[in-house]
């Protein structure tokens, strides 16, 4: 039994902590919807996506009551959808506006799944399929877009990467009206997870069963909080403390995601461990860096302080849920975190120590906005790296970088909301087209061949 | 089913009445109620029994809330089962 001290405990962990479910994700499987024309298909799915989610805002708004514990984001992924449009690949963004609709007309924050698995090779119709990401980001409003460039068992797909460069700042350029938001709903993955609760780069796996309800916790504001209790502490005791409280958070998590199952009559994916940080102030993952001991994020130690955040987060919360998946890892998006902002408007924090800080958690270059002339090969060689650093240390990495159409360094760009805003960071001006335009593969590491 | 009824905030009078007036409004029943004044302070939790509440949890939950509101106290009401998943092994 509980105790009144635990009771108030969490109250407070809601109340002053900004302790949240960050996300009720809706795993739906399109391969039923397939058929002969876009059109049929399209229709099909949106059918299917509105009746299968119909119930998803109302559950997550009841469970939020009976708890007592905000649920920030309703949210569904699907089957990538270069799968289920390969016959008609040029008319997928019919398939990508019907997806668009059914999340206006579920009320849900994101879809995500407008994706490409093209981490060995590129088909002809993924190809195709691809280069329709950035006009199908324009033209709507809740789309999600990834796109797989590599693994650790296929090497790095380099000719994808090279396409991705170009999308990232196709995307940019058709939304340059609203900074670049286009590019904001657009990953390039490295080890892509198949049960991903997270935008902008959650879709429905092929290998998972037809509607599955995934949760992402959050809460790096209790974190911070437990750590200010004990000031003095040595790493050891403060890692101590990290793990304890993922333990509770995530023990929140997996009630409300066996819960949320039930009620959609969806089966239970997985709880996301990732602590996900919000533009609020008191929701930082860089702030909780700053209460182990850093001046600010992005100075010497930084990388170090991740990696205990990182790995205490996890070993709470692995023992707290039956099933953890996805992510799972402390996110680092320059523009949602206000400890990030302030340390990249100060220049304490640039791209190569953020690219050093993705080796140790995840995800990866997250939400970046970067001088909108910055040339597609070199946000190709941008995503090369990161795919290299996700590639050999076997863990999934991602990017996701906005180059802010007419805007430099110094300026800042500004999506509002849970995108907050970012001020722009410079990049190397050297240039990488040489090494991104030989194309073929970065082939699979040594350490890769484990059968 | 029963639920944790929390209610927070600067000491005054009639805060008890008010809830347990509520409560019984509905065909909640009190089994436990425990209160602490830490100088202005006031935290009292209760344990209530809704297997025969008029109403669903996450409507009174909303009542609760909006109570808190009027006689300017914070009060929740929530599942059980929280406190037990986040502060028990």
């Amino acid at each position: 039994m509980f105790t009144k001290f635990d009771v108030l405990e969490t109250i407070d962990m809601v109340e002053k902590e900004h302790l949240d479910i960050r996300t009720i994700t809706m795993g739906i499987s399109l391969f039923p919807c397939i058929r002969d024309t876009a059109e049929d298909t399209a229709q099909r799915v949106y059918d299917l996506v509105c009746r299968r989610a119909e119930k998803i805002v109302k559950t997550a708004e009841d469970l939020s009551r009976e708890y007592g514990i905000p649920i920030v984001n309703k949210r569904v992924s699907v089957t990538p959808v270069s799968l289920i449009s390969a016959a008609f690949p040029e008319e997928a963004p019919l398939i990508g506006r019907a997806l668009d609709r059914a999340a206006d007309a579920l009320g849900i924050d994101f879809l995500g799944g407008y994706s490409a698995l093209v981490h060995k090779s590129t088909a002809d119709y993924e190809r195709k399929f691809i280069r329709t990401i950035p006009e199908v980001l324009a033209s709507t409003g809740r789309l999600c877009a990834s796109v797989n460039v590599g693994s650790t068992r296929s090497g790095i797909n380099m000719n994808a990467v090279k396409m991705m460069g170009e999308a990232f700042k196709r995307s940019a350029a058709l939304t340059a009206d609203k900074d670049g938001l286009g590019a904001a709903k657009l990953v390039a993955f490295c080890n892509a997870v198949e049960d991903n609760p997270f935008m902008a780069g959650a879709f429905h796996g092929a290998g998972e069963a037809d509607v599955v309800v995934n949760v992402g916790v959050s809460g790096p504001g209790v974190v911070k909080h437990a750590l200010e209790q004990i000031p003095d502490a040595d790493l050891t005791e403060a890692a101590e403390m990290i793990k304890r409280t993922a333990f509770k958070i995530t023990r929140a998590g997996q009630l409300i995601a066996k819960e949320a199952a039930r009620r959609l009559d969806a089966e239970f994916g997985i709880v996301d461990l990732s602590l996900a940080p919000t533009p609020a102030r008191g929701d930082s993952v860089a702030q909780i860096l700053e209460e182990l001991g850093l001046e600010q994020v992005g100075g010497h130690g930084t990388t170090a302080a991740l990696a205990l955040l990182n790995d205490a987060v996890k070993k709470g919360g692995v023992m707290a849920s039956s099933r953890v998946g996805g992510l799972s890892g402390a996110f680092i998006p320059v523009s949602e975190d206000i400890g990030m902002i302030e340390a990249a408007e100060k220049g304490e924090i640039n791209i190569d120590k953020l690219e050093a800080m993705t080796c140790v958690c995840s995800v990866g270059l997250d939400m970046i906005a970067i001088p909108g002339d910055t040339p597609a090969t070199t946000i190709a060689a941008m995503i090369a790296d990161e795919a290299a650093i996700g590639m050999i240390n076997q863990k999934t990495t991602a990017v996701r970088i906005i180059p802010a159409p007419g805007k430099g360094v110094g300026e800042q760009v500004n999506f509002g909301g849970l995108l907050g805003r970012a001020p722009i960071l410079p990049v190397h001006t050297t240039d990488s087209s040489r090494f991104v335009l030989r194309g073929g593969n970065i082939p699979a590491p040594i350490h890769s061949f484990k059968n | 089913m029963r639920a944790v009824v929390t209610v927070t905030g600067k000491d005054k009078k009639g805060i008890i009445s008010k809830i347990s007036a509520f409560l019984s409004e509905k065909n909640a029943n009190i089994e436990d109620i425990s209160q602490t004044i830490l100088g202005e302070y006031f935290a009292m939790i209760m344990l209530v029994d809704l297997s025969e509440a008029t109403e669903e949890l996450s409507a009174l939950a909303k009542e609760c809330s909006e109570l808190g509101k009027k006689i300017g106290m914070s009060v929740y009401m929530q599942h059980e089962d929280i406190f037990n998943a986040m502060h028990n092994v």
